[in-house]
């Protein structure tokens, strides 16, 4: 058998998946409890042990200050926050993006604008959305969309672009106008790449998510990050980049579940 | 007063001359195989014909009426590939054509108008041979269903010519053979008038009533590209019935569309 041949089986696929996870986390534990061998009272690399605790503090048990239970108002204060901007950025995606690929007088017009919002590094942009919204939601949800939104149109606009001339001449012999190609041959084939390109703006939405929070929130997941950074709190920073993670995985599945789902012509004929 | 009409059509693209002078009266009820070597302008002839691509000069009329430069249902058109729509089922591809025409602005239909259509598409689908595939989509199916169904999709619309450009050109011999025994009767059952591009001699004698090879008359060694192409044979075939290409003519339609006069 050939390296380059050799396909694990369904299970295979799983433990040899799972086998590089189980070793960082035993490789952590060993290096946290080398440290605490050394120094009881380490900060930087904490047992499993502390991290529970911690964040049983805030997962179980009601702030004094707020009365709210944190890690779950971080939680919620956070993804409603990028399902705003991702909701919006997806929208705008799909109407910009669907008539810039269909119509060429549209992309020749809207084009080269897109191109240069999209080269603008977005978080160069974070004071002027600060100064414009102020510190409130708008500006956050302003970041993550201007983040994602332009690599989003211009993934799409490409897709509806480089379909096939021939299918456009088609549906003009059967009898379509150009609202009938964009609703009936560009729409349809644009949602399982939108499905795609929204995938992978997912990763850039929390880095715009996390940043925005960092700078200017009193509630978020990354809020929390940046603020307990002061205390060294590791056994609650680690909890939340591994909870991130956690959802960010989530997210991503269960759009690329949705998409075989809904668009199963696209994902090849096993349906 | 001719079918179709090309009067002194050209074609260029900046200085490069693709087609000069082509003149050609088209009888309805012609099957025209167009030849020729690469590069020959036969795709560019079709594409004018089919409207997509305007001419430099001349004009292009049916039944006397000059036809608009833009695509439309009038003139069908099958290509050799991306002819149907890969998120649409068989079924959904062949209505396509209904539902466009039925509902310029959803363009769907509903109810009852979708049931007719329906029916209407199914009994296409049959008389193309796909009546068991209609759930499927194009990509679970083999590139003779596909060419099947692109024809369907095509003729549900009764347009009055057909266009194919290399249409069985991607298929192997067997389904080859299939497919034109399957255009000869439909093209006989519907009375078209089918105009198709081929590399192969053999299928444009096979199923023609009319061959025209296209070349370039005159050739510029220094300057290639001074001197399209025009017709330089133009055959009429008026004994079909010899074709040993061609499946048996059913007793009701022979003679419907066969050309015994000659179409030029």
């Amino acid at each position: 058998m050939r390296w380059v041949t050799a396909v694990p089986g369904r299970r295979g696929a799983f433990l040899l998946g799972a086998a590089p996870l189980l070793v960082l986390a035993l490789g952590y534990v060993i290096a946290s409890a080398a440290r605490h061998s050394g120094n009881a009272a380490d900060k930087i690399l904490p047992l499993p042990s502390a991290m529970v605790s911690a964040m049983a503090g805030l997962v179980f048990e009601q702030d004094r200050l707020s009365g709210q239970y944190l890690f779950w108002a971080d939680t919620l204060a956070s993804l409603g926050r990028l399902a705003a901007g991702l909701g919006i950025a997806t929208l705008s995606a799909l109407l910009v993006g669907l008539v810039l690929g269909a119509l060429p007088r549209v992309r020749a017009t809207l084009g080269p604008l897109v191109t240069a919002i999209a080269v603008i590094p977005p978080i160069a942009l974070l004071p002027i959305l600060f100064i414009t919204f102020g510190l409130g939601e708008t500006a956050k949800v302003a970041l993550i969309v201007i983040g994602i939104a332009p690599f989003m149109i211009r993934d799409l606009a490409g897709h509806i672009a480089a379909l096939p001339r021939e299918q456009v001449i088609k549906a003009l012999t059967l009898g379509a106008n150009s609202w009938g190609v964009v609703l009936r041959v560009a729409l349809p084939q644009a949602l399982p790449r939108l499905f795609e390109g929204l995938r992978l703006s997912l990763g850039p939405a929390w880095v715009f998510l996390i940043s925005a929070e960092a700078i200017a929130a009193d509630v978020g997941l990354g809020y929390r990050i940046f603020l307990v950074r002061r205390y060294l709190a590791m056994d609650v920073i680690i909890p939340y980049v591994a909870w991130i993670a956690l959802l960010a995985v989530a997210m991503d599945l269960a759009l690329s579940r949705s998409s075989r789902r809904l668009f199963g012509w696209a994902h090849g004929a096993a349906r | 007063m001719a079918f179709l009409a090309l009067k002194n059509i050209w074609v260029e693209y900046g200085e490069k001359v693709v087609l000069e002078r082509i003149s050609l009266d088209i009888d309805e009820g012609a099957f025209v195989s167009i030849i020729g070597p690469s590069g020959a302008g036969k795709s560019s002839l079709l594409r004018v014909i089919l409207g997509q691509e305007v001419p430099t000069r001349g004009t292009i009329s049916l039944e006397g009426a000059a036809l608009p430069a833009e695509c439309g249902p009038d003139r069908g058109v099958v290509f050799q590939r991306y002819s149907v729509f890969p998120h649409l089922t068989v079924l959904g591809n062949v209505l396509l054509g209904l539902e466009f025409a039925a509902a310029p602005f959803a363009a769907r239909l509903f109810g009852s108008a979708r049931r007719a259509a329906i029916a209407e598409a199914e009994a296409m689908l049959e008389s193309v041979g796909l009546a068991d595939a209609k759930d499927l989509y194009p990509a679970q199916m083999s590139g003779g269903m596909q060419q099947r169904l692109a024809i369907a999709q095509a003729l549900i619309k009764r347009p009055r010519i057909l266009l194919l450009d290399e249409p069985f050109g991607a298929l192997d011999p067997g389904i080859r053979a299939d497919m034109h025994g399957l255009i000869t009767r439909l093209w006989r059952e519907h009375g078209l008038t089918i105009i198709m591009v081929t590399h192969d001699i053999k299928e444009a004698f096979g199923l023609g009533t009319r061959v025209l090879t296209l070349d370039k008359r005159r050739h510029d060694p220094h300057a290639p590209h001074r001197y399209g192409a025009g017709v330089v044979y133009d055959l009429a075939l008026t004994r079909k019935e010899s074709a040993h290409a061609l499946p048996p003519i059913p007793a009701e339609a022979a003679g419907i569309t066969i050309d015994t006069i000659g179409n030029n």
